[in-house]
This record gives C-alpha cells, sequence and structure tokens, in this order.
C-alpha cells in the first residue's frame, strides 16, 4: 500500500506536483489520467524515485509503502525492488530474454542456476509470454515482436517480485492486438500485485481499473471510484475531461 | 540562361572532378606503387627468427610493435575507459570538470608525435628507466591514443539509449552494475572500433618512439630492453640508407597492417550504424 | 559494502578522468621545466631569430627551422586544401553513389599510411623526380610540401565533407529553385554555409603539417639555413629534434628541448583557434 501525503515536486522552478494526497491500496489497480503535462508521469515516477536521476528535481512531502518513508532511510534500490516499473515504450537490454529476465534477480545476490531458470519461467507466466517464448530463451530481446517486447518488460520487473508494479503508458507504442493481451494482463496482475497505471486512453482507463485519479496542471482534481468517476464526476473540470471538451 | 553562367558552371564542375581524379590517382599511386616495388621481396627468410647483417628480419620488429601496443592498451584502454564512465555516467553534464577534460583531450590528441616522444623521452627514459625500453615506448604511446580511447568510448556511450539505464535502475540495480552490464556491452562495438583505430597509430607510429623505445633491431630480453617496432625499423634502414628492397618490403607489411586495421574499423562502425538505424 | 564499493568505484572513475589533465600538466610542466632555461640561456632574440644554427660552434638561432616549418606548411596548405576541399565537394554533392563506396575508403586509406610509408614513398618517388626536372638533389622545400600536401589531404577531405554535408539541404533546395546551376548553387549557396567547418578544417590540417615529422625528414634535405629557391634543402623544427637529440647534451639538448617548446606553442595556437572555430560553429 503506498500513501502519499502533501506531496510538492519541482522541476528547477517549474511547480510540476502540487499537494498531492493519494493512496493506492493492495490488489487494486488505479489509473492516472489527465493531459500531456498534467504531472501523472512525474507523480509515477515520484513513488520508486526514478525522479532522483533528473538533476534539478526536488520533491517535499511524505510518501511511504506499507508505513516506511520512501525518502526516508529508505535505500533507492530496495525501493526500487519492490516497486517495479515498465515504461512507455518497451526497453529491453539488447541481451538474450533469458537475461533480461535473470538480469534484476542477479543483481539482487540470486546466483543458483536452477533458481533463475524457475524465476524466469514464472515470470514470464505471469506475463503471458511463456508460450511464446519457451523455446527461444537464448534469442536476443529484440528479435520479439513490440508487444512481446513490452511483456518482457513486464515479466523483467515481476521477477524481483515487487509489491508495487508502476506502468507508464505501457500501450501507448503498441497495437491493439498487443494493447488487449496487456490490459488482459494488468488484470491478471492485480490479484498479486498492486498496479498505477498511467493512461492517455480513458476507454483503457475504464476498462482495467479500479480507481481513477484525474490530474490537471499538477493537481490531483478527483480521486474515485472508476465506475463513479466516469459516470459522475464531482469536478466541472474532470467532466469536461471526459467528454473530451478538451485535452 | 547566361552562356557565361554555364562556363563558371563547366569549370566549377571540371575542376571537381579533376581535383577528385587527382585525390584518388595519388591514392591508388602510393598503394599501388608501394606493393608493386615492395611484395617481390617478401621472401620469408624477411620472417626469419633472429636479425643479422645478412638477412634483415622483420619478425623481431613486428614482435615488439605486438608487445609495445599491447602494453599501452594494457594501460590506455581502463584509462581511457574510465575517464570516459566517469564523464558520461558520472559528472554532471557541462560541469567545469567535464569541460576541463574535454579541453585537455581535446589538446592531448592535437600535439604532434614528436613532442609526445621528447616528453617520454625526458619523463620515462631519462627520469625513470634509464635507457630506451618498450616499456618507456609503450607509456608515451598509451597517453598519445588515451585522447582516442577516451572520446570513442564517450561516443560510444552517448548513442546507448537511456531507456536502457532507466530499465536497469528500475529494477533496483546499482549506478556500478547498470555501467558495467548495461551501458558498457551496448557501447561495446563503439570502443572496440576506437580500439582498432588505436591500434593503427600504434602500428604507424614513429617519432614517438625513436627517443623513448629506441631502435635495437632485436627482441629485448625484458621490457626494460630497447626495440625497435616496423614503423622505427622502415626509419632505420633509411636512415642507414643501404637496404632499399627491404624497405620496401617492410613498408609493404606496414601498409597492409595498417589498411588491415583500419578496414576492421570502419566495418565496425558501419556495422553500429546500421544496428542504431533498426 | 555494497555502497563502499559504489564509492570506491566513482573515485576510482574520478582518478581516471584526472588522467588526462594531469597528462597535459606534465607534458607543459617538462617541456618548458627543461627548455625555459635553455632559451633563457641563449638569449629569448638570439634563439628564435638568430639565422645560425651550429650546435658546434655554440650559434644556436632556430630561426632558420621556424621559417622552414612554416614554409613548409603553407606549400602543404597551398596544394593541400584546393584540391582537399574540391574533393570534399566531390564526395559530399558530386559523386554517384556507387563510385563513392569505391572512393570513400580510399580516402580513409590515405589517412591511415603510417607517416614513415608517405615518407619513404616521397624518398623514391618525388624526390627523384624533382631531381631530373628541377635539378639540385630532390630533397627539398618543394618535395617536402608535396609529401605534406598528400598527407593533410585524407584530414581536409574528412572534416570539410562532414561540413558540407551537415549544411541543410533546403539551402541547396532554394538555389536550384531560383534557377541556379547545381555547381552554382554548391559553390554559392552550400559552401558558404559550410565555411566555419571548412575553415576548421583547414587548421586541422595545418596543425597536422606543423607536428609533422619523419615525411618531413626523410624528404626535405634538412639543412638548417634559410632556404632561396624551391628545390633548395629545408629543416623543420620537428625534423631539428629527431636529427640532433640522439648524441646532444648540456645545452645543444636543452637548445633541442627549447625547440619542441616552440613547436609546442604554435601548435596550441592552431589548436585553440580550431576549437575557437568549432565554438562558433556550435553558436
Amino acid at each position: 500500500m503506498i500513501e502519499i501525503q502533501n506531496l510538492n515536486a519541482y522541476y528547477g522552478n517549474f511547480h510540476a506536483l502540487k499537494n498531492i494526497n493519494l493512496t493506492f491500496e493492495k490488489n487494486e489497480v488505479t489509473a492516472l489520467i489527465g493531459p500531456s503535462g498534467c504531472g501523472k508521469s512525474t507523480l509515477l515516477k515520484t513513488l520508486n524515485r526514478m525522479n532522483d536521476l533528473i538533476p534539478d528535481f526536488s520533491a517535499k512531502g511524505l510518501v511511504s509503502l506499507d508505513g516506511e518513508d520512501i525518502y526516508g532511510s529508505m535505500d533507492v534500490n530496495a525501493l526500487r525492488r519492490r516497486v517495479g516499473m515498465v515504461f512507455q515504450k518497451p526497453n529491453p537490454f539488447p541481451m538474450s530474454i533469458y537475461d533480461n529476465i535473470a538480469y534484476g534477480p542477479r543483481c539482487h545476490g540470486v546466483r543458483s542456476r536452477v533458481l533463475l531458470d524457475s524465476i524466469v519461467e514464472r515470470s514470464l507466466r505471469s506475463a503471458a509470454l511463456w508460450e511464446e517464448a519457451k523455446d527461444c530463451l537464448k534469442k536476443s530481446a529484440l528479435s520479439l515482436s513490440g508487444g512481446q517486447q513490452q511483456r518482457l518488460c513486464v515479466a523483467r520487473a515481476l521477477a524481483v517480485e515487487p509489491e508495487v508494479l508502476l506502468m507508464d503508458e505501457p500501450t501507448s507504442a503498441l497495437d491493439p492486438i498487443s494493447t488487449a493481451k496487456i490490459e488482459d494482463l494488468i488484470f491478471e496482475l492485480k490479484r498479486q500485485y498492486s498496479v498505477v497505471i498511467v493512461t492517455h486512453n480513458m476507454q483503457q482507463a475504464t476498462r482495467v481499473s479500479d480507481k481513477t485519479a484525474f490530474f490537471l496542471l499538477g493537481e490531483a482534481v478527483e480521486f474515485d471510484s472508476t465506475d463513479r468517476l466516469f459516470s459522475a464526476p464531482h469536478d466541472k473540470r474532470t467532466e469536461d475531461y471526459i467528454t473530451g471538451r478538451f485535452g | 540562361m547566361k552562356s557565361g553562367q554555364k562556363l563558371q558552371s563547366l569549370i566549377l564542375r571540371s575542376l571537381v572532378w579533376l581535383f577528385a581524379a587527382i585525390t584518388a590517382c595519388t591514392a591508388l599511386g602510393i598503394v599501388g606503387y608501394i606493393l608493386a616495388k615492395g611484395v617481390a621481396y617478401l621472401s620469408p627468410r624477411l620472417f626469419a627468427w633472429q636479425y643479422t647483417s645478412e638477412n634483415l628480419s622483420l619478425l623481431p620488429a613486428i614482435v615488439n610493435t605486438l608487445t609495445i601496443a599491447l602494453l599501452a592498451f594494457l594501460i590506455a584502454l581502463p584509462l581511457g575507459i574510465f575517464s570516459a564512465v566517469y564523464l558520461n555516467e558520472y559528472a554532471r553534464r557541462g560541469s567545469r570538470f567535464v569541460t576541463m577534460v574535454n579541453i585537455a583531450a581535446e589538446t592531448l590528441s592535437g600535439i604532434p608525435s614528436i613532442v609526445y616522444g621528447l616528453f617520454g623521452y625526458l619523463l620515462f627514459v631519462t627520469h625513470i628507466s634509464g635507457g630506451y625500453s618498450l616499456l618507456a615506448g609503450a607509456l608515451t604511446l598509451s597517453i598519445m591514443i588515451l585522447p582516442i580511447v577516451l572520446r570513442t568510448t564517450q561516443e560510444a556511450l552517448s548513442s546507448v539509449p537511456d531507456s536502457y539505464r532507466a530499465g536497469s535502475f528500475a529494477l533496483g540495480a546499482g549506478k556500478l552494475r547498470t555501467v558495467f552490464r548495461i551501458a558498457l556491452p551496448a557501447a561495446t562495438p563503439g570502443i572496440l572500433a576506437g580500439v582498432i583505430l588505436c591500434a593503427g597509430r600504434i602500428v604507424g607510429e614513429t617519432a614517438a618512439l625513436i627517443y623513448t623505445a629506441g631502435a635495437v633491431a632485436q627482441v629485448p630480453e625484458n621490457l626494460l630492453g630497447s626495440g625497435r617496432t616496423l614503423s622505427v625499423h622502415l626509419y632505420a634502414l633509411w636512415n642507414e640508407g643501404l637496404h632499399t628492397n627491404e624497405a620496401y618490403a617492410t613498408a609493404v607489411v606496414l601498409l597492409v597492417c595498417v589498411a588491415g586495421l583500419n578496414a576492421l574499423s570502419s566495418m565496425l562502425a558501419k556495422r553500429i550504424a546500421k544496428g542504431r538505424s533498426k | 559494502m555494497k555502497r563502499c564499493k559504489e564509492q570506491a568505484a566513482r573515485l576510482l572513475f574520478a582518478l581516471s578522468a584526472c588522467v588526462c589533465i594531469a597528462a597535459i600538466a606534465a607534458i607543459c610542466l617538462f617541456l618548458f621545466a627543461n627548455g625555459i632555461p635553455g632559451i633563457a640561456k641563449i638569449g629569448f632574440f638570439e634563439f628564435l631569430s638568430g639565422s645560425d644554427w651550429s650546435p658546434s660552434s655554440g650559434a644556436y638561432g632556430i630561426f632558420p627551422m621556424i621559417l622552414g616549418s612554416i614554409y613548409v606548411t603553407a606549400g602543404a596548405a597551398l596544394l593541400g586544401v584546393p584540391i582537399g576541399i574540391f574533393t570534399a565537394v566531390f564526395l559530399a554533392k558530386f559523386c554517384p553513389n556507387r563510385l563513392y563506396k569505391f572512393c570513400k575508403p580510399l580516402v580513409d586509406g590515405l589517412a591511415g599510411i603510417p607517416s614513415v610509408v608517405y615518407g619513404f614513398f616521397g624518398l623514391m618517388v618525388i624526390v627523384p623526380f624533382i631531381r631530373t626536372q628541377f635539378g639540385g638533389s630532390g630533397t627539398s622545400l618543394l618535395a617536402a610540401s608535396l609529401v605534406l600536401g598528400i598527407m593533410i589531404l585524407p584530414t581536409v577531405i574528412g572534416v570539410s565533407e562532414a561540413a558540407i554535408r551537415a549544411v541543410p539541404q533546403s539551402y541547396y533546395e532554394g538555389s536550384l529553385a531560383l534557377g541556379a546551376s547545381k555547381e552554382r548553387s554548391v559553390f554559392f549557396a552550400v559552401l558558404p554555409a559550410a565555411k566555419s567547418g571548412i575553415t576548421s578544417a583547414v587548421l586541422l590540417g595545418i596543425g597536422r603539417a606543423v607536428g609533422e615529422t619523419m615525411a618531413v625528414i626523410m624528404v626535405a634535405g634538412n639543412q638548417a639555413v634559410v632556404p632561396n629557391a624551391l628545390t633548395d634543402g629545408v629543416r623543420t623544427l620537428t625534423a631539428n629534434i629527431v636529427l640532433e637529440m640522439g648524441y646532444a647534451t648540456d645545452l645543444h639538448r636543452e637548445a633541442l628541448i627549447a625547440t619542441a617548446v616552440v613547436l609546442f606553442v604554435f601548435i596550441l595556437l592552431i589548436n585553440l583557434s580550431f576549437s575557437a572555430m568549432k565554438r562558433r560553429k556550435t553558436l
């Protein structure tokens, strides 16, 4: 469970996130929607501290994972192990399928071949890629199709057994069939993980998520169950957005 | 169109073709001439184990060249690659330190090889080892190739997509692991192309070696002994002024080595370019 | 433990990065520390403007060598720059694709030929040619300029070609659309736009020519006097160092190192203007 309290984030002087208060529950899919540049991706990257890589980024406020402050004494690498991430564009490493998935476990100290084999199989199965990939584990990951690559990235993220999975517009670079597969996958994943997904596509948000947060200009305008947010929004701005009046 | 303009265009066009033809003919002429004159003298005797005054074998020079190249790489490769890693992966881009290192590398790459030779002579020969030696030669050359290794590694690293690094960090990998398992392996072809380029420079280098590695025509017993490389051998043959045929043959061997290395390097570079466009 | 390793690695990488700076500092230090006292003993002006170099009688004037380097470089530039730029234009704009695949490796190949091989070729082909055509010994200013002119070709061609290719295609098309011929468009619209890139190509080539040693020694004749004709022998700064360093001692040795200091300053000036050029290009 992730709790965000009074989070403010800045890129230099630019105020990217304004006073965010949100809670992401276990075994739920939360969708973050809103127009480009509204801060939803920034929020996502704040949750696993990927923003640390940006030189003049700073965040104030409390983000806690199961009650532990992630900007406190927690080791960044340990945090990222518990909070996995799938990126907008599939980014498999230029190595074999097997090595891609084993990369995470290896870097957290797993050496046993037998154990790695079972992790690879389990992760690929969870990402619904096992049937397609089991005979070519030694092949370069770059030889897979775009949709397969993205599922590989999901499998790679699952291999380190995270508690939360962050997905940053995971289907925006994919065709409709691959998108459907990823969406099915998200549905399966919430049995074990909490998922936070940033999406541009409002149909996708209604299809996969339990809760939805609408962002505008760095503010979390409305946060509610997906059904309610899309059928009876409280805020005028949310209504304008979901009915397509802007964005 | 006015006829004056037509004439001007015609003149320019013929000049372009003429000068390009001169360049092409010069290149072909040099290579062709050396090959034509030299190949005939490439007898197996020239590759005998011992250099004697009757048989000016190339083999000791070849062995020395390889030794010096290997040593120089042993020193320059880690230094150059690590520097590039620091500049690309650790330091803040555009920081003052990065600018300073870049200026230093740029200046180093502009220094003529005779100045390197003199520096190597002053530092490594007179201050450290006390005589011409393969080691002094290799140390000198390692400084000479350092900026090339640095630059090519930097270029190779910056062409590795940031999404690879982000992917690695997102899995909880540390910086060190990301550098050695993701960034450097992906940059390997580029680094390799640079290394081969350096090898070509080393094989062709003379001025930096005459007063550091010396010109003894034998393979020394250890690294502190003097020995001539292939290029120095050719220079020495000219200096003695007696052995034109052997000089031709040496030039052929040099040309073939360097051309081979260059071809290898550009082949790698081409493969990288192809991989990137995919 | 893990953090310790990360920190240690970071330190190691940072130290490696310092080596480049240390190397340049050491080179300056050693050259200047060994060369300046020599200049001081000989006298700054006597050293630079003295036209008599005879170490056996204690005369150390490097003016002939400075002039020699300048003459040889100017000759090389006179020959190499126009040929190089026109060839670059050819490669970038006129060369049919199929021919390019053959021409480009040829030019790259020129860059790879070791300087001793250039020198040897000059000695066997260019020097005898000059001897039979113009008289004299053949080893001469002319021979050195010819060899160096060929040697700077690949540098001038490579950098100029890149500069020409970097000019937006729209300049070229814009000129064509006004009814200018292809040649006119290339030379009067594209080339001026690539001016700073081509200037840096020329500077880079000149830097190489000034610093070149082995090829020059083999064909220039190496007389330490100011040449009066193109067919006279000439000695450059670089040649001066290589020829006499082997047996020089005391003040003679210091004078040779001082020669390297002068050469080094020359090169630094050329490099400075080169990077100034590059900076202007990026602005």
